[in-house]
This record gives structure tokens, C-alpha cells and sequence, in this order.
């Protein structure tokens, strides 16, 4: 491949060596480019197909002020266009309900996640312990084993405890679910984490008479917070983007944002523009998460992977 | 929970003892028993509330769910009184004990059970059990098997993403500028939801009359560029829209592995008069391999979840040849409401994924460690 620049061998005359160099800046960069392209061409797409009416879609008009005038066509049938935004839209109050229920449930579960599974990974991290015949490596394989649960199976059953425990169609019942979906990530990231951290620092706390939970309250996790801020927005990711379950538990009140979109892709009739709007929506507060935090998705996902 | 376990150690630090009285380690165990004597108590009343035997209970099971709540903030507590120090080790693992296995155990030993029933919420007749029918009904679905070998596709497809993956890892690695730039741009589809990726690149970038990837199939001399029609090429096209999502995932694990590389071995080789390619293949890749095994594993177990984009595009047509097993169960419960049939799918499937991956995870524990 052409991405390492071979270094000087003398055996080469000046002008060939440059000629490789240059080729090889040029593949370089062209593949760079390339799949850029491809990453970011959709999400312009997408954006810009919501300002489009029905002739500069049907045409491909691509480029705005250029081959086609923007119009707020998708945001307007959203309600969420200039003009439209101060006025009553039933469209509008339904798209914010979404909206809101998958920034509570994700950033409920989330927070849950984050709570409970760094407890569970600093004990891992820092405590021997024996429940039965589980000591802590089994206890870690036992949350980590939760990943390789596909949701399939557990969608059913819990379609029928949910309806007995009346948590159907609520945002507190998906809100358990995710963060049950999370958590072993969480813990996978936080374990990680923690392992980096000295020990000698909780021995040192300890013996300046703090408890076991003031050593990590007050010393540990303050160091800890990157990895946490880490864990806590790949979680965010993860559970603003699940369809599955949401599709399946929810029926009125609880719908969240990608089962809203689903809901009208299905359907056959429906205009080009609101549906790339309903689309930028959806994607819009990850991809500007990922674009100013990405340093912190970057250490979630590759924590514990390189060692 | 949490509010409750620390105040309890607060109140074990101001009264400052390391030893445990033993009126402690009664009341704490006291506490536990009584509990969890409550617990089992009240489920025994909504259990035969429920069965019709006794008028006294519970409209639903959620205030059980409460006492469950209530049961482990009591075993908590009573773990401080009755351990003290090491009670209060036990205290941090316990709520993602507690929490995981109401949430996993329980559901999946219920999910049992249903499987093992003739039940389909619109029929009026309720469920029945039926022993091992759904099993034999199983073995004779044509389309469940189907759904399997497609997922069979889908998994080996991830070697491909991983070819795709490291290029694009190397190329990040490689000396160029407005790296940054790149690297969020290539991490972006990652962030996306894959049900609105089903419609921007599915239902519309690959839309058979003005969908930009027709318009260019066109030009590039397809005369009719239907990428959802015949089984093959959907079946690549949803696989592409797979992937598109979640190459960044194991890009970002393979570059960081590549940051990771020991410098001076790399410019040593390159000093050697190795050219690149040679480079690639003798150093790089070998030391690269615990971390791509490790991305290429975590990938497959989510490849088999894959469903949503299945599900928003082609809903598993055309003829089921893009259908994954999880989607193809969607479908069994959201059409046909035959949940114990599809309960016994998720179980059966269950089963295939553990032996699956622990097959995969000995195998790859074997080949690292002959490797290094």
C-alpha cells in the first residue's frame, strides 16, 4: 500500500523517489477524500433534501442556491420553520414529545448506567469478592456475558412482564431496559479505567481516616471523570439511536424519535422533504456530539480493546 | 439506592468501630431475613391473587417490583450492619448485581417457559403449553433457516468491513494533514441512528428513480439500478448500509492499536530497507493482530443483533433474502403476535450465538497466544 513513504535508499535517484513520494501523497490523500465523501455525502443529503420541493428532487438537483433555491419545505411541514414555529402544530407537539422522551429515556438510562456499573467496576477493580462460587473474574464475564445477548430475546419476554408490571408504554420501563443494554459497556470502559488509577492512592486515602467510600468518592473519581464523561456519551449514542426495543414496548406515550421516523418511512405517500427533516432531526444532536466530543467517544470505544 | 448506602456509612464512621458488635451482626442479619421474608410474602399474595385463589392483592405486579427495590436497599443495609468493611465493599457491586439479575435472569427463565407454550396475544384462547412443538416446528421453518444462512453471510461480510477498516485506520496513521478533519468525518456514520440511515440511504440515496446512487448507477451504464429486488445485490446493499455505520467502530479500535505500535520497531524495520508493503505484511500486521481479533469479535456479536436497518428497508424481502433472524422474529411477533413461537426462536438462536461465540472466543485465545 501506498501510506508509508519509503524512506531514502540510495539505490533510487533523486527524481524517481520524488515521483513516489508524489504519487503516493496523491492515492493518499485521493482514498482520504474519497471516503469522506462517502461519510459525509448522505448527511448532506439528507439536510439538504428538506429544503428541497418535489421538481429539484425528481431532477437531483444537489447544490442549494446553486442548481436549486432552499425552501423550508420539510421544516415547514414539521412545524418548525420560521414562519410555522410560533403557530399551533399538532405535527410539531407530537415531533417534540418524541424528541423529548428519547432525551429522557437516554439520558436516564445513562446516567443509571453510569452510576451503577462504575460502583460495580471500581468493586472489581479493587475488592476481592466471592458471592458463592463467583469470584471476580466470573463476576466481570457475567456482565460482560450481557452483550452477547441479542435483544430479540429478551424483547418478548419482557413485552409480557411489562404488561404485568404495568411498565408498558412508559418511559421509566424503556429507561431500565437501556440502561440494562449499556451497563456491561459501561462497566467494560469504567474496569479499564479504574485499573489505571494506583492503588496507592486508596491506600493512602485510607490511611488519612477516610472510609472505603469517601476514598472514592473524594479521591478515585474525580480522577476517574474522563473515563466516565467517556462511558456515559457512547451510552448516550447507543441508547438515543435503539429502535428495537423501543419499537416493540411502546405503543403512544413513550415512543421515542427513531420509532416516530420508522413509523413514517412505512408509510408510502409521504413527501421526500418532511421525511429527510424528521431524518436531520434525529441525526442532528448525535452528530453534533460527535463532532465536539469526539475525543470521548474515541477512548470509550477503544478502552480495554488496546492493551 | 445509592443515597441510602452511603448514609448508612456514614453513620458506621461516626460510630468509628472496626469490630462488630454482635448486637450489630444480629440486627443487620435481622434485617436481611426480615426482608426478605416480606418480599417472598408479598409475592406469594399476588401470585395467588393472580391464580384467583385469594381475593386479597394487587391490581398489577409493580408494587412487587417496589418491594424488590425496598428488599435490596434493606440486603444493603443489612450487609453494613451485619459486615461493616466488608459489607461495604459488597455495597458496590450489589446494585449492578441486583439490578442485572432481576433484569436478565428472570426475563430469560420466563422467556423459557413461554417458549415452550402455544401462545399468541390475538388469539382468544390463551396460552397453552405445548412441549416441545415450537422446537419441532422450528426445525421444519424453512425461512428461519434462511434467516440463519443470510446471518451467515452477514458475519463473514465483516471481514470485508475489517479490510475497509484497517485501510482507513493506515491512512489516518499516515502523515497527513487536517487529520482531525478526517477523523470525525469518518467517525460521523457512526453517531447515526440506523433507522434514519434506513430512510437517507435506503429508502433514498438508493431510491430506484431519483436516488443519487441510481442516477450514477445510470450513468455508469446499469441500465435499471433496483438495489432492493433481486436477493443478491439486496442483500449486499443492506450489508453496505451495515457497514457504513459501523466501519468507524473498528477503525477507531485498529487505529488506536496502530498509535499503540512501539515506534522504534517501525523505523528500525523501515531503516531494514523494507518498503511498505513488505512493512505492512512482516510487522504491522502481525503485532496488530490481538487488537483486529478483538474488533473483529466485538463486531460479530453485534452483527448478530443486526435488525434495524433490516427491518426499516427491505423488512426482510425480497423473499427473505435480506432477512436477519432478529428481524425475521420482529416480523413473527408484530404480524402474526405468536410470541411463544418466537420466544422459542430468540432461545434457539440464544443457544447458537453462546456456542458460537465461545467457539470463537477459544479459538482466537489459541491463535493470539501461538502468535505471540
Amino acid at each position: 500500500m501506498t501510506i508509508v513513504v519509503p524512506a531514502e535508499t540510495t539505490a533510487h535517484n533523486e527524481t524517481a523517489f520524488r515521483a513516489t513520494v508524489i504519487i503516493s501523497r496523491v492515492l493518499t490523500y485521493g482514498a482520504l477524500l474519497l471516503w469522506a465523501f462517502i461519510c459525509l455525502f448522505p448527511i448532506y443529503w439528507t439536510v439538504t433534501t428538506s429544503m428541497k420541493v418535489a421538481v429539484d428532487v425528481t431532477q437531483g438537483h444537489l447544490l442549494p442556491w446553486g442548481d436549486f433555491k432552499p425552501d423550508w419545505r420539510g421544516w415547514r411541514s414539521l412545524g418548525l420553520s420560521p414562519d410555522t414555529i410560533f403557530g399551533t402544530s399538532t405535527v410539531r407537539s407530537e415531533f417534540l414529545s418524541r424528541f423529548g422522551n428519547s432525551v429522557v429515556t437516554s439520558i436516564g438510562a445513562s446516567t443509571l448506567a453510569v452510576i451503577i456499573g462504575s460502583l460495580a467496576a471500581y468493586g472489581l477493580s479493587r475488592f476481592e469478592y466471592k458471592f458463592a462460587w463467583m469470584r471476580n473474574k466470573d463476576i466481570s464475564f457475567f456482565f460482560l456475558s450481557q452483550l452477547i445477548l441479542p435483544p430479540v430475546v429478551l424483547a418478548l419476554p419482557f413485552l409480557v412482564l411489562y404488561r404485568e408490571l404495568a411498565l408498558l408504554d412508559t418511559t421509566v420501563g424503556l429507561m431500565l431496559l437501556y440502561t440494562l443494554t449499556v451497563l456491561p459497556i459501561v462497566i467494560w470502559i469504567m474496569r479499564d479505567q479504574f485499573d489505571t488509577i494506583p492503588i496507592e492512592l486508596d491506600e493512602a486515602a485510607l490511611v488519612d481516616g477516610l472510609s472505603v467510600w469517601g476514598a472514592f468518592w473524594h479521591i478515585i473519581l474525580p480522577i476517574a471523570l474522563p473515563g466516565m464523561v467517556a462511558a456515559y456519551i457512547l451510552s448516550i449514542v447507543l441508547c438515543w439511536n435503539e429502535y428495537f426495543f423501543a419499537a416493540l414496548l411502546t405503543s403512544s406515550d413513550a415512543k421515542t424519535l427513531p420509532v416516530m421516523v420508522a413509523s413514517q418511512t412505512g408509510s408510502q405517500g409521504i413527501n421526500w422533504w418532511s421525511m429527510a427533516a424528521l431524518s436531520t432531526t434525529a441525526i442532528a444532536p448525535l452528530a453534533i456530539i460527535g463532532i465536539f466530543l469526539e475525543r470521548y467517544i474515541v477512548k470509550g470505544l477503544t478502552a480495554g480493546a488496546v492493551k | 439506592m445509592q443515597n441510602t448506602a452511603q448514609a448508612t456509612t456514614g453513620e458506621k464512621f461516626a460510630a468509628g468501630s472496626n469490630s462488630i458488635s454482635a448486637n450489630r451482626r444480629t440486627a443487620g442479619r435481622a434485617l436481611i431475613i426480615a426482608a426478605s421474608a416480606g418480599l417472598v410474602a408479598m409475592i406469594i399474595v399476588q401470585f395467588l391473587h393472580v391464580v384467583g385463589l385469594s381475593p386479597v392483592g394487587f391490581a398489577n405486579w409493580r408494587p412487587v417490583l417496589y418491594a424488590f427495590v425496598a428488599w435490596g436497599v434493606a440486603l444493603g443495609a443489612g450487609q453494613v450492619l451485619a459486615n461493616g468493611e466488608r459489607g461495604e465493599r459488597a455495597l458496590f457491586v450489589l446494585p449492578a448485581v441486583l439490578f442485572t439479575v432481576a433484569m436478565v435472569i428472570f426475563p430469560t427463565l420466563f422467556g423459557l417457559y413461554i417458549a415452550f407454550t402455544d401462545w399468541n396475544l390475538s388469539s382468544f384462547t390463551g396460552q397453552r403449553f405445548n412441549g416441545f412443538d415450537n422446537l419441532v416446528a422450528l426445525f421444519h421453518d424453512t425461512s428461519f433457516w434462511n434467516a440463519l444462512l443470510n446471518m451467515v453471510f452477514y458475519v463473514l461480510a465483516v471481514l470485508v468491513e475489517y479490510a475497509i477498516a484497517f485501510g482507513l485506520a493506515l491512512l489516518l496513521n499516515a502523515e497527513i494533514r487536517a487529520r482531525k478533519f478526517f477523523r470525525v468525518a469518518f467517525l460521523l456514520p457512526f453517531m447515526l441512528s440506523p433507522v434514519a440511515v434506513s430512510w437517507m440511504i435506503g429508502k433514498s440515496i438508493m431510491e430506484y428513480r431519483f436516488g443519487p446512487a441510481s442516477v450514477l448507477a445510470r450513468v455508469l451504464g446499469w441500465s435499471s439500478p433496483s438495489f432492493f429486488t433481486s436477493p443478491w445485490i439486496a442483500r449486499v446493499s443492506i450489508e453496505a448500509m451495515d457497514a457504513w455505520v459501523s466501519i468507524p467502530f473498528i477503525m477507531i479500535l485498529l487505529l488506536a492499536g496502530l498509535q499503540a505500535l512501539p515506534k522504534e520497531v517501525m523505523e528500525a524495520s523501515r531503516i531494514d530497507g523494507a518498503n511498505g508493503w513488505q512493512q505492512f505484511w512482516e510487522m504491522t500486521f502481525p503485532l496488530m493482530l490481538p487488537v483486529s481479533v478483538t474488533a473483529i469479535i466485538l463486531r460479530i456479536i453485534f452483527k448478530l443483533k443486526l435488525a434495524d436497518i433490516v427491518i426499516n428497508t427491505t423488512s426482510g424481502g425480497p423473499g427473505g433474502a435480506t432477512d436477519t433472524v432478529s428481524s425475521f422474529i420482529y416480523r413473527e411477533y408484530r404480524d402474526r403476535s405468536n410470541v411463544g413461537y418466537g420466544t422459542m426462536l430468540a432461545m434457539f438462536y440464544l443457544v447458537l450465538i453462546i456456542i458460537f461465540v465461545t467457539a470463537l472466543l477459544n479459538l482466537a485465545s489459541r491463535r493470539i497466544r501461538r502468535v505471540t
